[in-house]
C-alpha cells in the first residue's frame, strides 16, 4: 500500500531533527497567522492563481530567497565541520548527514536559488523592456512556477520523510546507482530536479516566443534593450539543453526504479555517458544564470554613468558567441577521465576562447563608465565588486583550462573556489545589483541606500576571506567535500579563515533582510516615481505601480534607449490620449493543481508506492485536457476603464 | 475597427501559438538526440544477451513503418479537407490516422511483449534498456498523439468547428509528422543498422 514508504523514514538525526521541527513550526506559525489575519482567499486570489508576469515574477524571487537561507545554512553547516571538528573525531555532522548536506547545497543553490531569482527577474523585466502587456504563454507561464515550487517542496521533503542524496549535486554514476546509493536520496534529487527542470523548459519555450513575436513595433532586434537580449540568448540555450538534463535524469530513474543498465558499473552500462550528457546540459546551464546577469549590469552601467552603452554591437554578438561557444566545451569538466590529449587539447583551447566575448563585455562595461558621470549608487558598487571577483574567477578558469593544470587542481578545492567566484561574484552579485535597481519599480519605494552599502561591503569582504583561502588550500592538496582530515596537513587555519568569511556573508544577509525590513518601514521617506534613476529603457515609462496591462497604448519604438529619447523629447501630453478595450488573461488555478499533480507523481515514484504515480500521472493528463477545453479564459478591460485608471495612476506620478 | 483588430488579435495568437509549438518540438527533437546518442554509444554492449540482429524482425517492423508513414498521410489529406471546409472527408481521414496510430501502437507493444517473454527485458542488458527506452519514447509520444486526437475529436462533436480547433488540428498534424520523422531514424538507426 505504502511502497518502501514506513515509520523508519522519519528523521532520527538531531541536525535533521532540529530542522525539520523548526521548519514545520514556521509553516504552522504562517499558516495560523494567515487564518488570523484571513488572508487565505487574497492568497489565492491575488498571488496563487495569478497569470500576471509581475506577481508570478515575485513569487519566484520571493522562493528563492527563502531557499537562498536554507542553502546558506547549508553552507555554514559544511564550513563549521571543516573549521572546528574535521581534525578531531568527527563532531555533531556525521559524515552520511555531511554528503547529504554538501549534495543538497549545491543542488538547492543552482536550481532553487540561482535559477529561481533568474526567472523572476525575467518575468518581470522582458515583458516591460519589450513594450509588451504580456508574455506569449500567460498560462504556461504560470504552469513553470508552480512546477518550480513543487521541485522545491520536494526537495524539502526529502529532509524530514526519508534522507537526500549523498552523490554530490550531479549525482555521478556508479556511485548514484541502486547498487551502491540504495536509498531514497537520489530518486528525490531525480524527482525534485525533473519537475522543475520541465518548468524551466517550458519557461525557456514560453520567453523565446515572447521576445520573437511580442516585441512593440518598431523594436527590431537590434534596439532590443540588452538584458531582453541576454535572456534571450539564456533561453536558447534552456530550450536546447534542458532537454538532454529531462534525458538524462529519466534514464537514471530507469536504472533506479525498473533495473535498467544505461550507467550502472555491470551488464554493458556505462556511467561516462552520463557523465557526459549531465555536462552537455550543466555547461550551458552555468551560461543559462551568467548570461542575463551580464544583462543585468549592461541595463546599470549606463544608468548609472549618465552615458549610453559602449559598444551595443559588440555587446550582442559577444552575448552570441557565447551562446554557441558553451556547448563545445562540456568535456573539460573531466580532462582527468581519459579522453587523450588530442580531446583535451580540443576542449581546453574552446574553453580559453570564451574568455574572448566575455572580456569584450567587461571592457565594453568600463568603457561605457569611462567619462560619464559616474553614480556610485548600491547597484554600480555591486557592480564593481562583480568585475573585480569575477575577473579573479575568469582567470582561474582560464588557468583550469590547460588540461595539464586541471590534472592537478581536479576535484581540489581550487575549482571550488573558482566556481563560488562565478556564480556568487557573478550571478549572485548581478542578481543584488538588478534587485536593487528594479526594486522601486514594483514597489513604489526605494531600498535603503546605507544599509545596502553596508550589506554590499560586507558580502565583499565575506567571500574573498571564504573562497580566497579555498584557491591556497587546494595547490595544497585539500580537495572538495572533506568532512574529515589529519591536523599535520596544516590545512586548519585557512579552514578558520574561510569559515570567518562565511559568519561576514552570513552578516551581509543579515544586514540585506534589515535593509529590507527598514526600507518597508520607512517606505513613506523614500516614495518614488516610476522613474526613480532617470531610466533609458522602456520599463521605466510605466507609471508605479504598473497597471495589469503594463501598457495603455502601444505606440511605434524609433530608437534603442527610447525611453531616454523620449525624455530628451519632451514631455508627452496625456490630456488628449485615446484609448482602446485590452484583453486580461483570467486567473487561473490549473498551474498550481498540475503542478500539485506532478509532485503527487514524484513522491509516488520515490517511494514505489505506484498507485499514488499514477492517480499523480492520470490528474496531470485530465487537469491538461480540463484546460485546453476552457473557453472564455480573458477578460476585456473596456477603453474607459482605462483611460479613468491612466488619469489616476499619471495624476499619482507626477 | 473592431474587426480589424480581433483580425490582428487571431494572426498573433495564430503566429506565436505556432512558433511556441515549433519550439517545443525543437526541444523534443533534442530529447530525442540524447536516447539517440546513448543508443549508438551502448548498442554493442549486450552483456551476453542477444543482439540486435538476434531479436529484430525486419518484416514486422517494416509493416510498422509503413502503416505509421500511411497513417501521417492521411492525417495531411484531413488537413486539406479541413481547408476546404470538407468536414465529413476531413472526419473520414482522422479516423484512418487515429486506427493506424492505434495498429502500430499494437504490434509495437506486441513487439516488446513479445521479446520479453523470451527473457530480453530490457533488464538483461545496456543495449536492450537503451532500445526499450529509445522505441518506448516513441511510442509513447505515439500515446499522446493518439489521446490528443480523441480530445480534439470529442471537442469538435461537442462543440462544432472552430478557428481555435481548426489551429489545434494543424499543430496535431505538426505533431504527427515530427512523429514520423523520428521513427524514420529508428528504423534506420535501431533497426536496419541494427542487423547489418
Amino acid at each position: 500500500m505504502f511502497g518502501k514508504l514506513g515509520l523508519d523514514a522519519l528523521p532520527h538525526d538531531p541536525i535533521t531533527i532540529g530542522g525539520v521541527v523548526g521548519g514545520t513550526i514556521a509553516l504552522i506559525g504562517i499558516a495560523v497567522a494567515m487564518t488570523y489575519f484571513k488572508k487565505w482567499k487574497w492568497l489565492w486570489q491575488n498571488w496563487i492563481t495569478s497569470l500576471d508576469p509581475k506577481k508570478i515574477g515575485i513569487m519566484y524571487i520571493i522562493v528563492a530567497a527563502v531557499m537562498l537561507l536554507r542553502g546558506l545554512a547549508d553552507a555554514a553547516m559544511l564550513r563549521a565541520q571543516q573549521a572546528v571538528f574535521a581534525t578531531g573525531d568527527g563532531g555533531p555532522i556525521s559524515p552520511d548527514l555531511f554528503q547529504q548536506v554538501f549534495s543538497a547545497h549545491g543542488t538547492i543553490m543552482i536550481f532553487f536559488v540561482a535559477m529561481g531569482v533568474i526567472f523572476g527577474l525575467i518575468n518581470l523585466i522582458v515583458p516591460l523592456q519589450i513594450g509588451s502587456r504580456d508574455v506569449a504563454f500567460p498560462f504556461l507561464n504560470s504552469v513553470s512556477l508552480w512546477l518550480f515550487v513543487a521541485g522545491m517542496v520536494l526537495i524539502n521533503v526529502a529532509l524530514g520523510i526519508g534522507e537526500f542524496s549523498a552523490a554530490g549535486w550531479l549525482a555521478y554514476p556508479p556511485l548514484s546507482e541502486l547498487q551502491y546509493s540504495p536509498g531514497t536520496g537520489v530518486d528525490y534529487w531525480i524527482w525534485s530536479l525533473q519537475i522543475a527542470g520541465v518548468g524551466s523548459l517550458l519557461s525557456g519555450v514560453n520567453f523565446i516566443a515572447t521576445i520573437l513575436k511580442m516585441r512593440r513595433k518598431g523594436m527590431t532586434l537590434m534596439k532590443m534593450p540588452i538584458f531582453t537580449w541576454s535572456v534571450l540568448c539564456a533561453m536558447v540555450l534552456v530550450v536546447f539543453a534542458f532537454p538532454i538534463l529531462t534525458a538524462t535524469l529519466g534514464m537514471l530513474s530507469l536504472d533506479r526504479t525498473l533495473g535498467m543498465h544505461f550507467f550502472t558499473s555491470d551488464m554493458g552500462g556505462n556511467p561516462m555517458m552520463y557523465i557526459n550528457l549531465i555536462w552537455a546540459w550543466g555547461h550551458p546551464e552555468v551560461y543559462i544564470l551568467i548570461l542575463p546577469a551580464f544583462g543585468i549590469f549592461s541595463e546599470i552601467v549606463p544608468v548609472f554613468s549618465r552615458k549610453r552603452l559602449f559598444g551595443y554591437v559588440s555587446m550582442v554578438w559577444a552575448l552570441i558567441a557565447i551562446t554557441v561557444l558553451s556547448f563545445t566545451v562540456w568535456l573539460h569538466h573531466f580532462f582527468t577521465m581519459g579522453s587523450g590529449a588530442k580531446v583535451n587539447a580540443f576542449f581546453g583551447i574552446m574553453t580559453m576562447v570564451i574568455a574572448i566575448p566575455t572580456g569584450v563585455k567587461v571592457f565594453n562595461w568600463i568603457f561605457t563608465m569611462f567619462r560619464g558621470r559616474v553614480k556610485f549608487a548600491t547597484p554600480m558598487l555591486w557592480f564593481m565588486g562583480f568585475v573585480v571577483t569575477f575577473t579573479i574567477g575568469g582567470l582561474t578558469g582560464v588557468l583550469m583550462a590547460v588540461p595539464g593544470i586541471d590534472f592537478q587542481v581536479h576535484n581540489s578545492l581550487f575549482l571550488v573556489a573558482h566556481f563560488h567566484n562565478m556564480i556568487i561574484g557573478g550571478v549572485l552579485f548581478g542578481v543584488f545589483a538588478g534587485f536593487t535597481y528594479w526594486f522601486p519599480k514594483f514597489t513604489g519605494f526605494r531600498l535603503n541606500e546605507r544599509l545596502g552599502k553596508y550589506a554590499f561591503w560586507l558580502w565583499l569582504v565575506g567571500f574573498l576571506l571564504a573562497f580566497m583561502p579555498l584557491y591556497a588550500l587546494g595547490f595544497m592538496g585539500a580537495v572538495r567535500r572533506l568532512d574529515h582530515y589529519d591536523p599535520s596537513m596544516g590545512w586548519q587555519g585557512l579552514f578558520i579563515v574561510a569559515g570567518v568569511g562565511v559568519l561576514v556573508i552570513l552578516l551581509g544577509v543579515g544586514m540585506q533582510i534589515l535593509q529590507l525590513i527598514v526600507s518597508i518601514v520607512q517606505r513613506k521617506k523614500n516614495m518614488v516615481t516610476g522613474d526613480p534613476w532617470d531610466g533609458r529603457t522602456l520599463e521605466w515609462s510605466t507609471p508605479t505601480p504598473i497597471p495589469e496591462y503594463n501598457y495603455a497604448r502601444l505606440d511605434t519604438v524609433t530608437e534603442r534607449d527610447e525611453f531616454w529619447e523620449q525624455k530628451q523629447a519632451g514631455t508627452k501630453d496625456r490630456r488628449n490620449v485615446k484609448y482602446e478595450d485590452i484583453d486580461i488573461p483570467k486567473n487561473s488555478g490549473y498551474g498550481p493543481f498540475i503542478a500539485a499533480a506532478a509532485f503527487i507523481v514524484g513522491f509516488g515514484v520515490i517511494w514505489h508506492i505506484w498507485w499514488l504515480a499514477l492517480v499523480g500521472l492520470v490528474a496531470v493528463i485530465v487537469l491538461i485536457i480540463m484546460r485546453t477545453l476552457k473557453e472564455d479564459t480573458e477578460t476585456t478591460l473596456s477603453a474607459k476603464t482605462i483611460a479613468s485608471q491612466e488619469a489616476k495612476l499619471w495624476s499619482k506620478t507626477i | 475597427m473592431s474587426e480589424k483588430v480581433n483580425e490582428l488579435k487571431l494572426k498573433l495568437l495564430e503566429d506565436k501559438t505556432t512558433s511556441g509549438f515549433w519550439l517545443y518540438v525543437m526541444t523534443d527533437c533534442i530529447l530525442f538526440a540524447s536516447l539517440f546518442a546513448t543508443y549508438v554509444v551502448l548498442h554493442g554492449n549486450i552483456a551476453g544477451g542477444p543482439s540486435g540482429s538476434d531479436i529484430f524482425q525486419l518484416p514486422i517492423v517494416l509493416t510498422e513503418t509503413f502503416i505509421l508513414l500511411t497513417s501521417s498521410f492521411a492525417c495531411g489529406i484531413a488537413l486539406l479537407a479541413m481547408k476546404q471546409g470538407k468536414t465529413k472527408q476531413m472526419l473520414g481521414w482522422l479516423a484512418t490516422t487515429y486506427l493506424l496510430g492505434v495498429a502500430f501502437l499494437t504490434i509495437e507493444l506486441t513487439e516488446f511483449s513479445g521479446l520479453i517473454g523470451e527473457g530480453h527485458g530490457w533488464q538483461q542488458s545496456a543495449f536492450l534498456s537503451a532500445f526499450f527506452t529509445l522505441v518506448g519514447t516513441h511510442g509513447a509520444h505515439i500515446f499522446v498523439g493518439l489521446l490528443w486526437l480523441l480530445t480534439l475529436g470529442l471537442v469538435f462533436f461537442k462543440r462544432g468547428m472552430s478557428e481555435k480547433l481548426k489551429r489545434q488540428f494543424i499543430l496535431f498534424g505538426l505533431f504527427w509528422h515530427f512523429l514520423d520523422v523520428i521513427w524514420i531514424f529508428i528504423f534506420t538507426v535501431v533497426y536496419l543498422m541494427g542487423v547489418a
